[in-house]
């Protein structure tokens, strides 16, 4: 039986978000730009401000008593982080920059050591370039053929040709959610045609983590990609979750310090896994907060997060075409229940930066441009959309503003 | 905060909404340019065409903002009919109002308005502009300046047209 989870109260939340008590132009700040990167709850700017206040040292080296708490905390976030995408262990949770070095570490690391001449990656269309500029340099590196999986009419992947694609393949490379139209792959089936085929699977979830509940396991993939700062964390973490036989088999990506055993003057052994690959100092306060935004997610509840954005998303979707009809192109699925809380338009022929522009002076604050996934925009055959985008922190007043200042956009421009 | 008013002049939103010299030149003889701002996608192609040094035909096509398609519009305006030299100068002179307002947004003199000091500075160098020449409507964009972002949308077709210009010289200095 399915429970409904509760309703967010978001008056009380976007209080716990300084910024937002920010205005620009005198108007109050009305923030759906989150898929770029999420605001930050006081917690999380607390967690990190008292770390250094009180515990900072270098971690993994120091006896004394700050270098071991330092030590634990960052630890100790890693069990969180991994507790909270449903790891089965910390040691498979390695933390990296961001979702773009978890991505990259796959592909010096594994794919580097594993695939050559005519070996076959699968990506799809829709990738951020984040998943998808690594398996081309692969290509133009290492001759790996680089397949892709089409994007079809209805905004979701076309899968007709799913086996064929897959024949063959050692990796696929795809998004749990599009950062562009919300779309949300079926992880679980593609991941399971291919395993079939004999491929592994890395999934890009930078924009899954953050408002939906994640089990790794229940994706059925090898390596899961996300990145703290768009889960309300700060910038300058990410992590790459991987099985741990994966991550012992494979050969470390930067090299240096932290990540090593034993260094002689003609060779190296490396660390046990996931420190092999967290060469040199890591980043310990934002460990600290990533910690605390995953605290602050799960007292709210991810099946309650899902459900309200899903609702906002459904609630923008119908106020966005019911004021603006035929002049407003939305891309991707049109189901609420299909999609993510991103919503990319275009708006009669005006540019997105002119939209974006005239927003921007009521306080609202889009996207505009390629989002970054130029073979997505040049399948829609578009140069730039705009996009909303929404988080806990978003309410309909938020989307109200956003369907007012579309008109003041249209005065100018339309 | 500068205001829409700033960015969107009338004479922007004309050439923008009637853009000027919008098409396309059999290449050859008119040489072909395109021009890319990565960061937008904006696209921008030049087509020119020299007689004698001086631009017999200019015309544009591709895709973008207001801001980028205004600039192009309003450029091909103030080209054509010119000669290499003086559409080099006003290429300069374009570019040089668009600088040295970067820079004033980089290090605001205390006290000083944008406005007043950046008069002040251009006069220095020849009112209006760069080597006196008159940049006309042209000017309707240095309100642009004040929205750093978009700095690069005017400036895209500029540096198209003098890639152009280069490329159209060395054809004609030819074998
Ligand atoms: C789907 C997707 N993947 C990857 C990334 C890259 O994230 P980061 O810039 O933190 O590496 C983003 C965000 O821009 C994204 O939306």
């Amino acid at each position: 039986m399915e429970v409904t989870p509760a309703a967010l109260d978001v008056a009380r939340i976007k209080k716990d978000f300084p910024i937002l008590e920010r205005q620009v132009y005198g108007k109050r700040l009305v923030y759906l730009d989150s898929a770029a990167s999420s605001q930050k709850p006081l917690a999380v700017l607390e967690a990190m401000q008292r770390y250094y206040e009180t515990t900072h040292a270098n971690v993994h080296r120091g006896v004394y008593a700050i270098a071991e708490e330092a030590t634990r905390l960052y630890e100790e976030a890693r069990a969180k982080v991994a507790r909270f995408i449903g790891a089965g262990s910390p040691e498979e949770v390695v933390f990296t920059r961001n979702a773009t070095e978890a991505t990259n570490l796959v592909a010096y690391s594994w794919a580097r050591a594993n695939l050559g001449p005519g070996d076959v990656v699968v990506a799809t269309e829709i990738e951020h370039h984040a998943n998808f500029v690594p398996w081309l340099q692969l290509r133009g590196e290492k001759g790996t053929e680089l397949r892709v999986l089409r994007l079809a009419d209805d905004g979701q992947l076309g899968l007709d040709d799913l086996a064929q694609v897959l024949a063959g393949a050692k990796l696929l490379a795809v998004t749990a959610a599009s950062n562009v139209l919300g779309t949300l792959p079926p992880v679980r089936q593609l991941a399971d045609a291919a395993h079939a085929a004999g491929a592994l699977v890395l999934v890009d979830a930078a924009q899954w983590v953050p408002h939906m509940p994640t089990d790794v396991s229940s994706f059925g993939a090898d390596f899961v990609a996300f990145t703290g700062h768009k889960m309300l964390g700060p910038t300058g973490i990410g992590a790459l979750w991987a099985r741990r036989e994966l991550l012992e088999s494979m050969p470390p990506f930067l090299t240096g310090g932290e990540m090593i055993r034993d260094v002689r003057l003609d060779g190296f052994s490396t660390n046990d896994v996931p420190w092999k690959f967290e060469a040199g100092t890591p980043p310990i306060a934002e460990a600290v907060g990533l910690a605390a935004a995953v605290d602050y997610l799960e007292a709210l509840g991810m099946a309650a997060v899902r459900a309200h954005e899903r609702s906002l998303t459904a609630y923008a979707l119908g106020a966005l075409k019911e004021h603006y009809g035929e002049d407003i192109v939305i891309y991707g699925p049109p189901d609420p229940a299909l999609r993510a809380g991103i919503i990319s338009f275009s708006y009669k022929d005006v540019h997105a930066h002119d939209i974006s522009q005239v927003l921007d002076q009521a306080g609202v604050c889009v996207r505009a441009g390629h989002h970054c996934a130029k073979p997505l925009m040049r399948r829609l055959g578009v140069s730039a959309t705009a996009r909303a985008s929404f988080s806990i922190y978003n309410d309909e007043a938020d989307v109200d503003a956003l369907v007012e200042a579309i008109a003041a956009a249209d005065a100018l421009f339309g | 905060m500068p205001g829409l008013e700033d960015l969107y002049r009338e004479i922007i939103l004309d050439h923008y909404r009637n853009p000027r010299n919008r098409g396309e030149l059999p290449s050859p003889p008119a040489v072909r340019t395109e021009g890319f701002n990565p960061l937008c996608g904006d696209e921008v192609v030049v087509y020119l065409k020299l007689a004698d040094g001086v631009i017999a035909d200019l015309k544009i096509s591709g895709q973008g903002c207001s801001i980028s398609q205004s600039s192009a519009s309003m450029m091909s305006a103030a080209v054509k009919g010119k000669t290499t030299a003086e559409a080099r100068a006003t290429i300069r002179a374009f570019r040089s109002m668009m600088s040295l307002h970067e820079q004033q947004l980089d290090a605001p003199p205390a006290g000083a308005s944008l406005e007043g000091n950046g008069a002040d500075d251009v006069a220095a160098e020849g009112q209006p502009g760069d080597q006196g020449v008159p940049l006309g409507d042209l000017e309707a964009l240095q309100g642009v300046v004040k929205f750093p972002v978009r700095i690069k949308c005017a400036t895209l077709c500029w540096h198209t047209l003098a890639q152009a210009l280069d490329e159209a010289e060395a054809t004609a200095a030819g074998p």
